[in-house]
């Protein structure tokens, strides 16, 4: 068998299909053939036209069509629910040729492609065609009924690609068995062998592409879930994802102050907030505050409920006090309830992103996002919600999604991967605690943005919903009628405490007036004494005085010395009582 | 070797005649030659002078494989008796054939 070298590097040619053009870093092998395989209804006819309709419209490249197996009406159909208009593009960009053989045909020993070839050719020169889809070529190699035929058809096919310049796909219908046995060959006989595989998990499809053989290239040899959207095929690539989009310091309002002076302002415009707790927690009412609170600043708001119609949630949330009725009439809310359909979001996610793209919200509340996440196990569905909350906030939308955390996987256990994506992660759980079950509310996480690590208790009543300090007594949080009473304790513990500073204020005051009443007698004592002392000293001082004088008076009066000796005499007689002193010099 | 259209005289000898045949070939692949070399013996041997052949060139005219909706090549139309029949293969089997072109 002939192998033509093929020495030039491959080019490649952009199929327009997200996600398929980065796993294969640029697209299939440019005038190569790629071969696409899979069973019924794995979405090979709709890769190929797609890729077909992208080149047309995108790259301006025009393309054959040739349908083995569908009628060209049907594949115009089934393309216009894609809002591809085949009809359009046909003019110039796009031709398809009814290959279909019909069911009456004879066969009467081998035959060869040569004359849908030279066909091909023709109009290939004609509109100046760069790609070529043969769609079920499974139909043509059955008839062939001799692998050597086979054989010598595909390379026939190859062989002309390679000359005419032209990129082919060649779309196969076949069971894994059959890919692997029956044409087994074939995969080393073309460029690039794309496989699809449909997969039914819990009763849900399942679609699946792999990337088996790039011949010239690296590619991603794993397994990529496939969707099919209202615009076409999509792979999502779990790979590395552009994460790049704006970001803003504006807070907009939870719609509970409490919560936004907790969160430091509020939730950033663009975050994606999650609200867990177990059934009954309240997440339903906080989604409603804050669809309110957007409601009322006039940004259109989307609320998507997967388990309660929106009569419900407006009556609910009514009884609450949120009203979300004059916002549904004026139409800043539009409320969409749908009911998970197994496994497989993808469809929803899908869905959703046209919802958004459709109404263009500034806010989206998602309750509950676990309902959606109960089979999140699945890697497509955990990987379709983290697409979809890229997407919201490449959109700038905020978002409030709730989850449904239950006794067994409580807390702060991360049981849809959810939690990693959320910027603000608010968890809501009931504290029982003699014989009541109260509502405490904490925050997880924020980030970019300091938070209270502080739990509130969450209370609802007709009046609204409020956030109340929760009491710590004895090791202990205080909530609902415990909290109350420990409020009461202390309001009376404040006022006896109260009353005794008071009288020991009064107790101090009266020491103090006795001290000082105590200080007036002293003081007064003090200047009694000081008179007596005066007294005395006026007393002592006058009566020597006297006597001194009045010597002096009487040796004036005596004119002699003898006295003084009498005197002396008389002094050592001792008769003198007090004042023998030497005053008398 | 006629590889124009059918003619209407043609037509008219085949009407008399009980089968006209058009056979859709490529070039001188191997399966196109083939195909002339059997069906010619065909027509000799069971349908002799009471038959009409027209043989297309798709290499020569490929408009006509869009028109006339071939795919396969070497394609047998039997354009006469009615109903028209599409036989395809280089007609080896000649049992195949004849039963399509009803030489009982």
């Amino acid at each position: 068998m002939k192998t033509p070298a093929r020495h030039a590097p491959v080019t490649k040619m952009l199929t327009g299909i997200q996600g398929f053009d980065e796993i294969t870093d640029g697209g299939l092998p440019r005038e190569r053939t790629t071969l696409v395989m899979g069973g019924p209804g794995c979405g090979k006819t709709v890769f190929a036209l797609q890729a077909l309709v992208n080149g047309a419209r995108q790259e301006h490249e025009a393309g054959l069509f040739v349908a083995f197996e569908e009628s060209t009406n049907q594949i115009i159909a089934n393309a216009a629910t894609f809002g591809w208009d085949l009809p359009a593009l046909a003019k110039k960009k796009l031709f398809l040729l009814d290959a279909r053989l019909s069911p009456e045909i004879v066969k009467a020993g081998e035959f060869d492609l040569i004359g849908v070839l030279t066909l091909l050719q023709a109009k290939a020169e004609e509109i100046h065609a760069k790609r070529i889809v043969f769609d079920g070529i499974d139909v043509l190699l059955g008839l062939l009924e001799d692998p050597v035929a086979e054989r010598r058809e595909i390379y026939r096919i190859r062989d002309w690609l390679s000359q005419m310049g032209l990129t082919g796909i060649l779309t196969l219908k076949a069971g894994p068995i059959d890919i692997e046995q029956r044409y087994g060959f074939l995969q080393f006989m073309v460029d690039c062998v794309v496989i699809l595989r449909h997969q039914v998990v819990d009763g849900s499809a399942f679609r699946n592409l792999r990337v088996m053989k790039y011949r010239g290239s690296g590619f991603s040899g794993d397994e990529f879930p496939i969707t099919l959207t209202a615009e076409g095929l999509r792979l999502t690539n779990r790979g590395p994802t552009d994460l790049q989009y704006e970001v803003t310091d504006e807070r907009i309002s939870s719609g509970l102050p409490r919560l936004d002076n907790m969160l430091g302002g509020g939730y950033y415009r663009g975050s994606n907030v999650l609200i867990s707790g177990a059934p009954g927690t309240a997440k339903s009412t906080l989604s409603g505050l804050f669809a309110a609170a957007a409601c009322q600043r006039g940004e259109r708001t989307l609320y998507v409920s997967f388990d309660e119609g929106p009569a419900q949630i407006v009556r609910n949330l009514r009884s609450v006090g949120i009203r979300l009725a004059p916002h549904l009439k004026s139409g800043l809310l539009t409320m969409y309830s749908t009911r998970t359909r197994g496994p497989n979001v993808e469809d929803q996610f899908g869905e959703l992103r046209a919802k958004v793209r459709g109404y263009s919200p500034r806010c989206l509340v998602m309750d509950p996002l676990s309902a959606l996440s109960t089979k999140m196990a699945h890697l497509a569905s955990a990987d379709a919600a983290q697409q979809f909350l890229d997407f919201l906030k490449k959109e700038g939308v905020t978002v409030v999604n709730t989850s449904l955390m239950d006794g067994l996987t409580t807390d702060e256990a991360t049981a849809t991967g959810i939690s990693t994506i959320a910027d603000t992660w608010i968890h809501v759980s009931y504290v029982v605690q003699d014989g009541e079950r109260n509502r405490a509310l904490t925050i997880v996480k924020s980030r970019g943005t300091g938070h209270s690590n502080q739990v509130r208790e969450l209370t609802l009543s007709s009046d609204g919903v409020t956030l109340t300090d929760v009491f710590v007594a004895q090791g202990k949080v205080l909530m609902g009628v415990a909290r109350w009473e420990w409020e009461q304790e202390e309001r009376a513990a404040k006022k006896r405490s109260q009353v005794a500073t008071d009288l020991k204020r009064l107790q101090l005051r009266l020491a103090q007036a006795e001290a000082a009443a105590r200080l007036q007698v002293v003081q007064t004592e003090m200047e009694a004494r000081s008179a007596e002392i005066l007294v005395l000293a006026l007393a002592t001082g006058s009566a020597s005085k006297l006597r001194v004088t009045d010597r002096a008076v009487l040796r004036k009066m005596r004119h002699a010395d003898e006295e003084v000796r009498v005197a002396k005499r008389t002094g050592a007689k001792g008769a003198a009582p007090a004042n023998g002193d030497g005053g008398a010099h | 070797m006629a590889t124009a259209a059918p003619t209407s005289m043609a037509t008219l000898r085949a009407t008399r005649a009980g089968l006209l045949l058009r056979l859709y070939i490529a070039g001188n692949a191997p399966n196109s030659l083939r195909a002339i070399a059997n069906v010619k013996a065909i027509c000799d041997e069971h349908f002799a002078t009471r038959h009409e052949l027209e043989i297309v060139d798709l290499l020569d005219h490929p408009g006509r494989a869009l028109a006339d909706g071939i795919i396969v090549t070497p394609t047998l139309l039997k354009l006469l008796p009615l109903p028209v029949q599409r036989l395809i293969g280089n007609l080896s089997d000649r049992r195949q054939v004849l039963v399509t072109l009803g030489s009982t």
